[in-house]
């Protein structure tokens, strides 16, 4: 099979511009692969930067619930910024300085992503610009703060649905005139060759702890792992610490939005609903119309608010090694608020689409079933659309009481 | 190998008259079709000698902010391909220049590869512009246009290697689409002497006709260009000025143009 393909999915289709770019950077990526020093010293990177080996936490309280069946959070919120993009992120930050490159852009939906690049733009002293769709930034303004504290120019994009595929197209055609000085941190296990493949290896960090945790806990292999899927960066990375195993079951959970039935989920395998298509640099399942348009889709958590889907995890559904379902939104604020009141931990919306997959089939899994879920961030961010998801009365009290205290000072200015 | 081209003949034919080719852009149904009737009409009154249909696509990726707002708005408009498809079939018939279609990949696919390429060429389309599929992945849709007689443009830029510039030019049918620099469609190119040395390259790497695009705005762009290539293309240019000043100051446009 030729480069960068997997099954029917993958490969780079990129405007000609773009062609020695890819290949210096493929070189870059593939000389690294193959020196075991560098993995080392990513490795190293990690455990100094940003406190990994991330625990693998004994769910207690949720698997009392559910009989003799055990169940392990992988806790990929522990990372420094709080999700496991910086995994990716560190990685690419490595080969960046061995392509010798000063500045780096990045796409963002949830934020997390451009939090986690300008962290390590701030940590390897490059110039930072990150291109966020303008509903994401209405919606996930305690990260455009950070990422605007960290010394990246956040750029709202106002074109299509103004959400992470047109954050995509326009840091596509930055690149397209700044590739001479500048690199591309993808974010996520999608785009052209040898992004899916690159930043899997990045997250296969964490399936490669979660298999020795659990190994060490439980003496045996989990039976289900639970992951939830936006590009499917966050999934790659858990499933491959189990991918040659094949009594362990995979399960990616995407967003099933208002409900798998209309237009408003991102659901792009489970719905049934997307078809093989070619766009923003390769092939994949998109969720598009009749003519190859891209449809609008819709999340509670904007970091899976996405048309495409790895290509790798494409074949592996293909290949039936990957089960996929989805998450409404609704189940998955009520999944959130279980793991918060039951194990004291708060994770992202878009990890609380794991977490709900997972209590959704608890009940019918075998008794002495082994579970991990892969916890991709944390929900400190989602505070304010956790909060109004919730209807909580307090918290806008306290917005409104802000606002006030804000008008008032610039009513004194003006 | 060397395949006589319908268009490439056709292009030297009108070189015998004048010193430099015009090609023009337009977005299909950005405002509307009935709007794009009167803009084609205001280009061939204006002397342009070639026209590229950009089917419009919701991921233009390798397009500059004003045309990948075009293709938005049209969309936004109920833009279909299949009536797009009528659309240049009444254009084809309607104006004694050459067509081509401009679009991604997945509209080709959506529809059909084979399908596609057999009804455009049918249509009497003669070539398609296809930015993100490169020359590795299009050998099927290139044999398949050039047995139905239609040419696939491929597209040389300036960070291509000359050994690159070399396989794409050795694959040209028709003409080759030279980007005058780094970076998406509309912003200013300054043609200069860069310019001169990328031109010089592609004209080593291939014998067909050459187009340069890409920042292409006025006559003194254009003359620049004179004796370097055979096709100036303007694209972003017109569709600035046709959201200022209307259609009817395309006509004067595309006639300064000329110098
Ligand atoms: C916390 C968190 N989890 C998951 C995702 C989805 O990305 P992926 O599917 O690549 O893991 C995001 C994306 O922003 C995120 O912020």
């Amino acid at each position: 099979m030729s480069k960068g393909y997997f099954g029917a999915f993958g490969g780079a289709y990129i405007p000609e511009i773009l062609h020695e770019t890819f290949a210096q950077l493929t070189l870059a990526y593939e000389t690294a692969r193959a020196d075991e020093a560098f993995w080392r010293h990513y490795i190293e990177l990690m455990r100094n930067y940003s406190g990994r080996p991330t625990p693998l936490t004994f769910a207690e309280n949720l698997s009392l619930a559910h009989g003799k069946r055990r169940i392990y959070i992988k806790r990929e919120d522990l990372n420094q910024t709080g999700a496991h993009k910086a995994n990716n992120v560190m990685g690419q930050g490595l080969l960046v300085r061995r392509m010798g490159k000063t500045r780096v852009i990045a796409e963002t939906g949830a934020g997390q992503h451009g939090v986690a690049t300008a962290t390590m733009a701030a940590r390897l002293g490059l110039a930072c610009t990150i291109y966020m769709g303008a509903k994401d930034v209405a919606r996930q303004r305690p990260n455009v703060f950070w990422m605007e504290q960290l010394g990246a120019t956040v750029i709202p994009v106002t074109s299509g649905s103004q959400t992470l595929k047109d954050a995509v197209n326009e840091a596509m055609r930055d690149w397209v005139g700044s590739m001479d000085n500048t690199h591309y941190v993808l974010g996520t296990a999608c785009g052209a060759h040898p992004f899916p493949e690159m930043v899997s290896w990045f997250q296969s960090v964490i399936g490669q702890e979660a298999r020795v945790q659990i190994l060490e806990q439980e003496g045996r292999l989990p039976d289900h792992v639970y992951a939830c899927v936006g590009g499917g960066s966050n999934a790659m990375g858990i499933f491959q610490g189990f991918l040659e195993d094949p009594q362990v079951e995979l399960i990616g959970v995407e967003a099933g939005g208002l409900g798998l039935a209309g237009h408003n989920h991102a659901s792009r395998i489970a719905s049934g609903k997307s078809t093989v298509g070619i766009a923003q640099g390769y092939k994949t399942c998109f969720l598009q119309d009749e003519d190859g348009q891209m449809r609008d889709t819709h999340s509670v958590a904007a970091g899976l608010d996405y048309v495409g889907v790895s290509p790798i995890l494409a074949d592996l559904h293909q290949q039936g090694r990957v089960r996929f379902e989805a998450a409404t939104d609704v189940e998955v604020v009520e999944a959130l608020k279980r793991m918060v009141k039951s194990e004291g931990i708060i994770p992202a919306l878009e990890s609380s689409h794991a977490v709900a997959g997972a209590l959704r089939e608890l009940p019918q899994l075998k008794e002495d079933a082994v579970v991990i879920i892969n916890l991709s961030g944390r929900g400190d961010k989602d505070i304010f659309t956790i909060a109004e998801a919730l209807g909580d009365a307090k918290w806008k009290t306290y917005i409104q009481e802000r606002a006030a205290i804000y008008a008032a000072e610039q009513g004194e200015r003006s | 190998m060397s395949r006589k081209s319908a268009l490439e003949g056709h292009i030297k034919d009108k070189l015998q008259q004048q010193d430099i080719l015009l090609m023009s852009h337009i977005v299909l149904g950005y405002p509307s079709l009935q709007a794009n009737r009167e803009v084609i009409r205001a280009m061939v009154a204006g002397g342009v000698d070639l026209m590229e249909l950009q089917i419009p696509f919701s991921e233009p990726i390798a397009d500059g902010p004003t045309i990948a707002r075009a293709n938005q708005a049209a969309l936004d408009g109920g833009f279909k391909v299949r009536e797009g498809l009528a659309f240049i079939r009444e254009v084809v018939a309607a104006f004694n220049i050459p067509f081509l279609i401009m679009t991604y990949t997945n509209i080709l696919m959506a529809y059909g590869v084979e399908r596609f390429i057999d009804e455009v060429a049918d249509i009497g389309v003669k070539g398609l512009i296809i930015p993100d599929l490169p020359l590795e992945q299009a050998q099927a849709a290139i044999e398949q246009c050039r047995a139905k007689g239609m040419d696939w443009i491929g597209l040389m830029t300036p960070t291509s290697v000359d050994e690159r510039l070399g396989k794409i030019g050795a694959a040209a049918d028709g003409f080759v689409y030279c980007v005058a620099r780094r970076g998406v469609t509309g912003s200013k190119t300054s043609f200069d002497e860069h310019v001169g040395a990328f031109m010089h390259r592609c004209r080593q790497a291939t014998p067909v006709p050459l187009a340069v695009g890409f920042g292409v705005r006025s006559a003194e762009d254009v003359d620049y260009l004179k004796g370097k290539a055979e096709i100036a293309v303007v694209g972003s240019a017109a569709l600035d000025l046709f959201d200022q000043a209307g259609a009817a100051a395309l006509e004067p446009f595309f006639r300064g143009l000329r110098g």
